[in-house]
């Protein structure tokens, strides 16, 4: 081929392009014309930014003053599903746990900030009383947003900064309390004295948890902790292998954290290896097995924030749920057998974690 | 490093990776059936959740494992239909098809789950069956012969599958199709029925990618196989289309895993390099891949449409 | 139009089975992606990083290399692009801006050009190598973010969310319409979309991409070096993704990066839907403009179905994917886009190309043109 016939065929070809270039050109404009047609008529038909459907906005916002009149209007923004059995679902079940009339509205599984920022201004324009941003990593946006609504509070975790604004609570859970509490118990309930934690990454409340169960399990006995982070948060498969891992170096009792820690309770349901969780009530995933759970009543501070909504502040403290106050449950699973003593145990553990005599390592 | 040379901690590493290999290797396999006759799937992951999601629920109402695998395959011939349609009926593009397909089945299963069943709630999980014999033979017998049903058919898939495709007309014709689809239309063999056929095989097989994956694990959850099928897909390249090089990077990635995973345990890796180490599968194939240097070629017709 | 009812159909079928009113379903995804100012910025904020993974992709075919690789090439620019910022915090923004988004360049184009590397001098498939250098792409994100990068206040107070802290003030992307959110990123993304258009087809490199792409073989005996030219089509095509990224940093109201554990929680899956923005763009960077507007409008709108209707956003997910998969086989659609392609296709079955140039099996693994993508989620 030479170079001039070479040229000529990219010439050719170039040619063609352009010309299917411009019968494009023009479907592409009729197409995306009529779309935009479309959507300026059905914003000119509908509502305007206050959504058509009944069930989300009905009342104008009300006063923040009026004690239990109408309900109360809560919207939740989160990341990962309703349905997680972990971090999201435990602020659904608090919400839905409040003293008070409260209507919810929800969004999940919005785990690109983008689109959590579109999703709480949306709530805060629609005349939402609070907006709880379950996500870290909503921080951020929330910093942007909050000053725009000076009306409505904005609730963040987990986190423990309001970046000084007065209508931004923060809540964090201290996870290291109930990890160190529940490691005591591992450590008295091991026969093989090898206890396996399955983690995702080493960030957050799941190394919080993590570094007090090993803290306190230590503390109790001569036990050796054999932590594994799988890097995933998700990869139920990889959690399952790793409590494998764990089982074949003759670990008998097993905790996790994270959404994937599902896997890991299976494989613990099959070798008969007792299981603590954390962030929700895991004694669905085995009635036998399952010894305690750290709960995260998150309800506890939300009236907290209540009562001083009520009272006219609409934020600035950050929150911490805690064995003190009552936010972190240690939920035990009555078919499950404690030994003797562990128990009375368990109480002084709290107790003392409660004084600050015990330091949970966190 | 020495406690991880000891027999039970080395048979406990490879029966994991094998496990981990099952999943991988089902879909990968039916994405080479597909492939080879011109047909690319980027739906796979897609169709593993949504079959995962159907076998679950079934064992989940009727506890009949058998079930749950009968109607995680007919959902992976549904979807393979589907996709047939779309891609040799409608001649739509293969890649955006194939991503429609995968963010309908990851939306869906979850939307089902969630409507349906609410919360992660354990259900049985497919006995490990022991090979009279063989597995009674030490440390040989529990790394290879304790595994479950799906596994053993998976790895019994490999020679079938290669069997199949270089010595039967079917395999004939689709590697025809796969390589010159106009030629072999001239020949008389109709390159829709045998793209069809392979991606309805395709989609099967990915389908048992998924119940096996879900029955193996026990219990159901959001986006459950979280990026699976795409390294499978990944793994069709590997393998260089051929079954058994697929089944060598199945096998790969899921040892080096396992390998990551009883290193953590052991603490041979330290935790603050947890993240670095859990890369390891990934690199580790690329730098098998570099040192094999396998000069291959894809199917010529790969994602060409045909029209006669 | 079958096609298109089919897909209005079964969208409608999944919002009545959940309870809620097809008609305000399909009303509350249009208004929510057109119908105001508000929703134009943010459907042309939510399309900018599709059309700059779009673009690159694009640039990559015509080279025939298929660059899956988005996500991790996304992490990588915003990462450098993120701790560029770190580094240098009170630099002028008429400086930092650049120098981040370079940054983002360079970042991307890095993780771009290693897979490019692999393909052209050991015969690593590139579809294998971007998925892969995918993955690891997360685990360096989760590392540096909870590790070198993170948060002092952080640690401090013992939270240890794996992000940033808020990234200075002056690389914040300036807002272009005051009163909304549209930033300058979606005008960057605009012109790196002709940018590239006018590589490919004004510039000696972009003929060299196309010539290579077309026959290596004869681009080689013309003197093109075939090897440097994949890994420049694959660096360029990262390039773009990596300069999404630092955008996604620097144009979003957070400020800061942060990582959930997953790709798609920086990303918004964009190293993927950007394929297939890229794909309904028929594979040219300036039609990309107009798919990713529509796509980013479907994305969009869809978020807003979502809390309108209060469905669960797995719905919104799964209608995305019909709608997809229906748009991709009605015909017009199919024929748009197979017109393009076949045009380049022509060249291939000339005279002049024997059997073996069906499949360019020489130094590359005969990647037959395609337009495939996906990346793990």
């Amino acid at each position: 081929m030479t170079a001039t016939s070479r040229s000529d065929n990219f010439e050719a070809e170039a040619l063609e392009e352009g010309n299917t270039q411009m019968r494009i050109n023009k479907r592409w404009l009729r197409l995306t014309a009529v779309l935009f047609a479309f959507g300026l008529v059905a914003a000119a038909c509908g509502d305007s930014d206050d959504a058509a459907p009944a069930e989300t906005t009905a009342a104008p916002a009300e006063s923040t003053e009026a004690p239990a009149a109408a309900p109360l209007k809560v919207a939740i923004v989160a990341p990962s599903a309703s349905d997680d059995l972990a971090f999201t679902q435990s602020m659904v079940d608090a919400v839905n746990a409040l003293n008070r009339d409260v209507e919810v509205a929800i969004t999940d599984g919005t785990f690109i900030v983008e689109e959590a920022a579109v999703a709480i201004r949306g709530y805060a324009e629609d005349g939402y009383d609070i907006v709880i941003a379950h996500g870290t990593q909503y921080g951020g946006s929330l910093q942007e947003i909050a000053p725009d609504f000076p009306e409505v509070t904005f609730v963040w975790g987990t986190s423990a900064d309001t970046f000084g604004l007065p209508n931004v609570f923060a809540y964090a859970p201290a996870a290291d309390e109930g990890g160190y509490v529940l490691g005591t118990v591992a450590a008295q309930m091991t026969e093989s004295g090898v206890i396996g934690v399955v983690g995702p990454i080493e960030a957050g409340d799941a190394v919080a948890y993590i570094n007090g169960f090993k803290a306190g399990a230590e503390a109790t006995g001569d036990v050796e902790v054999n932590i594994t982070y799988t890097g995933s948060f998700g990869d139920v498969a990889l959690a399952a292998e790793a409590a494998e891992a764990h089982v074949s170096n003759d670990a008998d009792v097993m905790t996790g954290s994270a959404q994937m820690v599902v896997g890991a309770v299976g494989v613990a349901s099959d070798n008969g290896v007792f299981w603590f969780g954390t962030q929700a009530n895991q004694t669905s995933l085995d009635d036998d097995l399952v010894v305690a759970s750290q709960v995260y009543h998150w309800e506890v501070v939300l009236e907290l924030m209540l009562e001083q909504i009520d009272a006219g502040v609409l934020g600035g403290t950050a929150y911490e749920i805690n064995l003190a106050n009552g936010g972190l449950v240690l939920e035990f699973n009555d078919a499950v057998e404690l030994p003797a003593g562990v128990a009375d145990s368990i109480d002084a553990t709290v107790q003392g974690i409660i004084d600050g005599t015990i330091n949970t390592g966190a | 490093m020495s406690e991880f040379f000891t027999a039970s901690v080395l048979v406990a590493t490879i029966a994991s990776a094998i496990r981990l290999a099952t999943p991988y290797l089902f879909a990968a396999l039916g994405e080479a059936i597909g492939q080879r006759s011109g047909v690319l799937n980027l739906g796979v992951d897609g169709v593993m959740l949504l079959s995962a999601f159907g076998s679950y629920y079934t064992v989940l109402k009727t506890d009949n494992l058998w079930f749950g695998v009968a109607v995680g395959m007919g959902i992976g011939v549904v979807m393979g239909v589907i996709y047939a349609v779309v891609t040799v009926s409608f001649h739509a593009q293969q890649g955006i098809s194939g991503i429609g397909i995968f963010l309908f089945g990851l939306g869906f299963s979850d939307l089902l789950f969630q409507e349906q069943v609410g919360t992660p709630k354990p259900i049985s999980k497919l006995p490990k069956i022991e090979i009279p014999l063989l597995s009674d033979i030490p440390h040989i017998g529990e790394m290879l012969f304790r595994h479950t049903l799906m596994t053993y058919i998976a790895f019994l898939l490999v020679p079938v599958v290669t069997y199949m495709l270089m010595r039967t007309t079917f395999g004939l014709n689709i590697r025809a199709v796969g390589e010159n689809p106009e030629a072999a239309d001239s020949l008389g063999v109709s390159v829709a029925r045998t793209r069809y056929a392979t991606i309805i095989i395709g989609n099967l097989f990915a389908g048992i990618a998924g119940t096996s994956l879900v029955l193996g694990l026990g219990i159901f959850q959001n986006n459950l196989t979280n990026g699976q099928g795409f390294i499978a897909v990944a793994l069709v390249y590997f393998g260089a289309w051929r079954p058994v090089g697929i089944m060598g990077g199945a096998l790969l990635y899921g040892l080096v895993s396992a390998t990551v995973l009883q290193w953590k345990v052991l603490d041979i890796i330290p935790t603050s390099a947890s993240d670095l180490a859990a890369m390891a599968p990934a690199l580790l194939t690329i730098i098998v891949l570099v040192v094999v240097a396998n000069r291959v070629h894809a199917p010529a017709a790969l994602t060409r449409d045909f029209d006669r | 139009m079958l096609a298109a009812i089919v897909a209005f159909a079964c969208g409608a079928i999944m919002l009545v089975a959940v309870g809620a009113s097809p008609i305000d379903g399909f009303r509350e995804l249009v208004s929510g992606a057109f119908g105001g100012g508000d929703q134009l910025a943010q459907t042309a904020n939510r399309a900018t990083p599709l059309l700059l993974v779009g673009a690159g992709i694009a640039v990559a075919f015509r080279a025939s290399v298929v660059n899956i690789g988005g996500e991790g090439q996304i992490i990588a620019g915003a990462l450098l692009a993120a701790a560029t910022a770190q580094a240098v915090p009170d630099l002028p923004s008429i400086l930092l801006i650049p120098v981040v988004l370079v940054a983002g360049i360079v970042g991307g184009g890095i993780w771009g050009a290693i897979p490019g590397a692999l393909k052209a001098y050991a015969s690593v498939n590139e579809i294998l190598s971007t998925i892969m250098m995918n993955l690891v792409a997360i685990q360096v994100m989760n590392y540096l973010l909870r590790g070198p990068m993170i948060d002092p206040f952080e640690v401090e107070n013992g939270t240890r969310i794996p992000q940033t802290e808020r990234l200075s003030e002056n690389a914040h992307l300036p807002i272009l319409v005051d009163g909304t959110r549209l930033h300058l990123g979606v005008l960057i993304a605009v012109i790196a979309a002709i940018a590239a258009y006018v590589i490919l087809w004004r510039t000696p490199l972009g003929f060299r991409l196309r010539a290579v792409g077309h026959s290596p073989e004869a681009a080689r005996a013309a003197g093109i070096p075939v090897k440097r030219s994949v890994v420049s089509a694959l660096a360029i095509s990262g390039a773009l993704a990596g300069l999404a990224g630092a955008i996604l940093v620097f144009g979003s109201e957070a400020h800061r990066m942060g990582t959930d554990g997953s790709s798609a929680g920086f990303t918004g899956s964009a190293g993927f839907n950007g394929i297939v923005a890229a794909l309904f763009g028929a594979l040219h960077p300036l039609w990309t403009i107009p798919s990713s507007f529509l796509f980013g409008g479907l994305l969009t709108g869809a978020t807003q179905l979502q809390r309108a209707l209060q469905v669960p956003s797995a719905l919104a997910i799964a209608l995305n994917g019909i709608v997809v998969v229906f748009v991709v086989s009605s015909e017009r659609v199919r024929d748009r886009i197979n017109s393009v392609m076949n045009a380049r296709r022509e060249f291939d079955e000339t005279p002049s190309a024997t059997p073996d140039s069906a499949h360019p099996a020489d130094d590359t693994d005969g990647a037959a043109p395609l337009e495939a993508g996906g990346a793990s989620p």
